[in-house]
């Protein structure tokens, strides 16, 4: 049948099986909208308050359940302001498919009204783009940007059409959603060396990332662990990956990691490591990390081994088949001193803990309001944050029930993700979603207060108010000797006014009492919720590596006189 | 710090060029140099980089240039296995002095004049770029003008093509 393009994109949308896009409408898509309206009882549409949200729910869309998260913009500004939303996607490993509009063909190159050259914007930080100036190329383009997306290692794809492509008629025939490019099993030899590696190992510890947990693999990755006694410890993107109820698993390690967690890794003489990529902020000091620890690193992408770390074996391939393989060939073993030696790890960071917990007298502090928040948190729940320290909070301190549970910016970092992202995950799963959020990073995207109304999307917000930039005060506390440079937020804003402004509901709690009053009145209520929670501009994120300093210089403790 | 020599065949598709370009600017490649033209095949270009660089530099080259999607084959061309050529386009003084010179030079090094006017001769030299490095040396005490080097084209020795190449890919060992 014969179709316009702006039909068939929104046809192809169907067929991969597409049910919700988040997107703004604008000149060079009225034409993607009009066949939008045409289809709106096969494909919902989100209309966010800037397309920068709608980037970032597409995002938490795919991060909740794994499938490809579609947004939609116009050309110009409409596409840059997606930009952000693509990168955050790009250094995370997020499938993502954004759709741009753009001025007619007849006007490219012409700097036309609203015209920007967004495949050449986005080259770096996607894994792939197209523009497509033909209409017979339109479908296929789209199909393709879906494969690539999810296939391997996933990344986000950007298809720009040209207006008078959307306008044209070509014919179309639906197709079955694209199956993932399937990656090359492992060799046999590899395996082999791998499992010498594992059955000569006397600490294992499983190091396991963003890679592992996209691919759901944390009941395969427990299996192994009781198998070969090894601990498990995983990268910021590794959260919730294994569920917080494994004995063996000690949590995120790296810059703000656990201190058991990250002790436990330099103890190791084995990493084995399932999609990860070694990043600066996992392993602190490359030059220093690791050095007579022998590594393994399972991975789909050849270019992230060796590229941070060198790597005793590198297996580049289907990483769940050259896992289960060499969970199977690896001998069932106890390593007793290892066991013992990870267990008086955990006991030093309770001990670590309960001497905090006694430093902090009355005050509120992040970790009371986690124990709030996972004693009444409902089964199932996401949590998302923005970035800053009550991101790395919410990663020391959360528990997760089951995969996909932690939505947050890792590689790029992005304030202002969260809420977008939030209400993505939760229109993706309809399970309880709660926003961690701070007072500077949620200044960043607010607006979206009003799309998770409109659509009545029952996001609960833990605004962690502390007046300040608290990430980088803490940095400028320790190592600029307090000169707090624009990071104190002389602001005025009533969140609990705010919030109601929107139309959503606001509330204030400024000891940790009410904060649980209103985190239990909150998730009942299904409403998007404000919780303005105050708390002291000079706590710390604990254990940090300083910048330059590796697990040897791990700060666990900060002295009441550096305060 | 090594040379390599990188043979890289891409989709002859519009901005392919600007795609492998644009990811060496973002990961920090400093390359030497870049040649980029027609094969045997419509459906390919082949792109010639010569990188100076270690072990590390070449082989997250590689791997980043093979994530591409319009790349269909990287290669290391090995120095005892390529034939490598380049052109140079050298413009010189040219006076009473040292005209014999130069002429001398240039048929030393199996050069052609290609123009001549009173006071300059334009010199064209193909070859091994070592070759043309050691021409250009020679050429300097004479005043060189202008000049330009195309960058080298490389192929393998023998009736085998890089597309036919088994590439190994799987595990990679180090330490």
């Amino acid at each position: 049948m014969k179709l316009t393009g702006a039909e068939i994109i929104i046809r192809t949308l169907i067929e991969q099986g597409t049910t919700d896009v988040f997107g703004y409408p604008g000149g060079q898509v009225i034409n993607i909208y009009d066949a939008l309206y045409k289809y709106q009882d096969e494909i919902n549409h989100i209309l966010t308050a800037h397309e920068q949200g709608a980037a970032h729910a597409a995002d938490g869309y795919s991060r909740a359940t794994g499938k490809v998260g579609v947004c939609i913009a116009t050309s110009g500004p409409g596409a840059t302001n997606l930009v952000t939303g693509i990168a955050t996607a790009m250094l995370d490993s997020i499938p993502m498919v954004a759709i741009t509009g753009n001025v007619p063909c007849s006007l490219i190159g012409k700097d036309s009204f609203q015209e920007i050259d967004i495949t050449g914007i986005t080259l770096p930080i996607t894994k792939h783009n197209y523009f497509v100036n033909k209409i017979e190329d339109l479908a296929d383009s789209i199909r393709e940007a879906f494969q690539i997306a999810k296939s391997g290692r996933p990344g986000p794809v950007l298809v720009d059409v040209p207006k008078d492509v959307q306008v044209a008629t070509y014919e179309y025939e639906p197709q079955p959603a694209v199956p993932k490019i399937p990656l090359p099993k492992a060799d046999e030899e590899s395996i082999d060396e791998a499992v010498k590696l594992i059955n000569e190992s006397k600490r294992p510890y499983i190091y396991i990332g963003g890679g592992a947990a996209g691919l759901g693999m944390g009941q395969e990755i427990i299996n192994f662990a009781e198998k070969i006694d090894a601990c498990i410890g995983c990268t910021f993107m590794g959260l919730s990956a294994v569920p917080d109820n494994c004995d063996r698993f000690l949590g995120m390690q790296g810059m703000h990691g656990h201190f058991a967690s990250s002790m436990a890794q330099k103890e190791a003489d084995l990493i084995i490591g399932v999609g990860v990529r070694f990043s600066d902020r996992a392993t602190g000091n490359v030059a220093k990390f690791a050095k007579t620890t022998k590594i393994i690193q399972l991975d789909p992408d050849f270019a992230e081994i060796n590229k941070n770390v060198n790597v005793d074996l590198g297996i580049i391939a289907d990483v769940r088949d050259a896992f289960l393989r060499i969970a199977e060939k690896c001998d069932a073993r106890k390593n007793i001193s290892w066991e013992k030696a990870v267990m008086e790890l955990k006991e030093k960071e309770e001990a670590i803990a309960q001497r905090a917990a006694q430093m902090a007298g009355d005050r509120m502090t992040p970790k009371m309001i986690f124990d709030v928040i996972n004693e009444n948190k409902l089964p199932h729940t996401i949590i998302t944050t923005d970035v800053g320290q009550h991101q790395m909070w919410a990663a020391q301190y959360s528990k997760f029930d089951t995969t996909r549970r932690f939505v947050s910016s890792g590689g790029l970092g992005t304030m202002g993700f969260g809420l977008g992202a939030a209400m993505g995950a939760l229109v993706a799963t309809n399970d309880p979603t709660i926003l961690i959020t701070g007072d500077g990073s949620f200044g960043m995207n607010l607006n979206e207060l009003a799309t998770a109304v409109t659509y009545n999307i029952p996001v609960v917000i833990v605004l962690m108010n502390n007046g300040v930039l608290g990430m980088v005060r803490q940095w400028q506390n320790l190592f600029f000797q307090k000169r707090f440079s624009n990071t104190v937020l002389q602001r005025r804003t009533d969140f609990v006014k705010l919030a109601e402004a929107f139309g959503a509901v606001g509330m204030k709690a400024d000891t940790i009492d009410q904060f649980e009053d209103a985190f239990k009145k909150a998730i009942t209520l299904g409403r998007p919720v404000v919780i303005d929670t105050l708390i002291d501009k000079d706590e710390f994120v604990l254990p940090m590596l300083p910048p330059g300093g590796s697990i040897d210089d791990i700060i666990v403790k900060i002295e009441e006189d550096k305060k | 710090m090594n040379k390599f020599v990188i043979a890289v065949y891409v989709e002859n598709k519009f901005g392919v060029l600007t795609r492998v370009t644009s990811m060496f600017t973002r990961r920090g490649f400093n390359i030497d140099a870049l040649t980029v033209g027609e094969t045997e095949s419509p459906e390919y270009s082949r792109i010639t980089i010569c990188l100076s660089g270690d072990g590390y530099a070449k082989e997250q080259l590689i791997n980043q240039l093979r994530k591409l999607f319009n790349v269909k084959k990287v290669e290391v061309l090995e120095e005892n296995e390529a034939i490598k050529r380049e052109l140079a386009l050298v413009k010189i003084k040219n006076n009473k002095e040292t005209r014999g010179d130069v002429l001398s030079a240039v048929e030393v090094y199996r050069a052609k004049v290609i123009d001549y006017t009173l006071d300059e001769m334009c010199v064209e030299i193909t070859g091994d770029p070592s070759k043309i490095d050691a021409f250009i040396k020679l050429m300097i005490p004479y005043g060189i003008i202008e000049m330009c080097r195309t960058g080298i084209v490389a192929l393998e020795r023998g009736s085998g093509t890089l597309l036919s190449k088994n590439t190994a890919t799987g595990v990679i060992k180090t330490r």
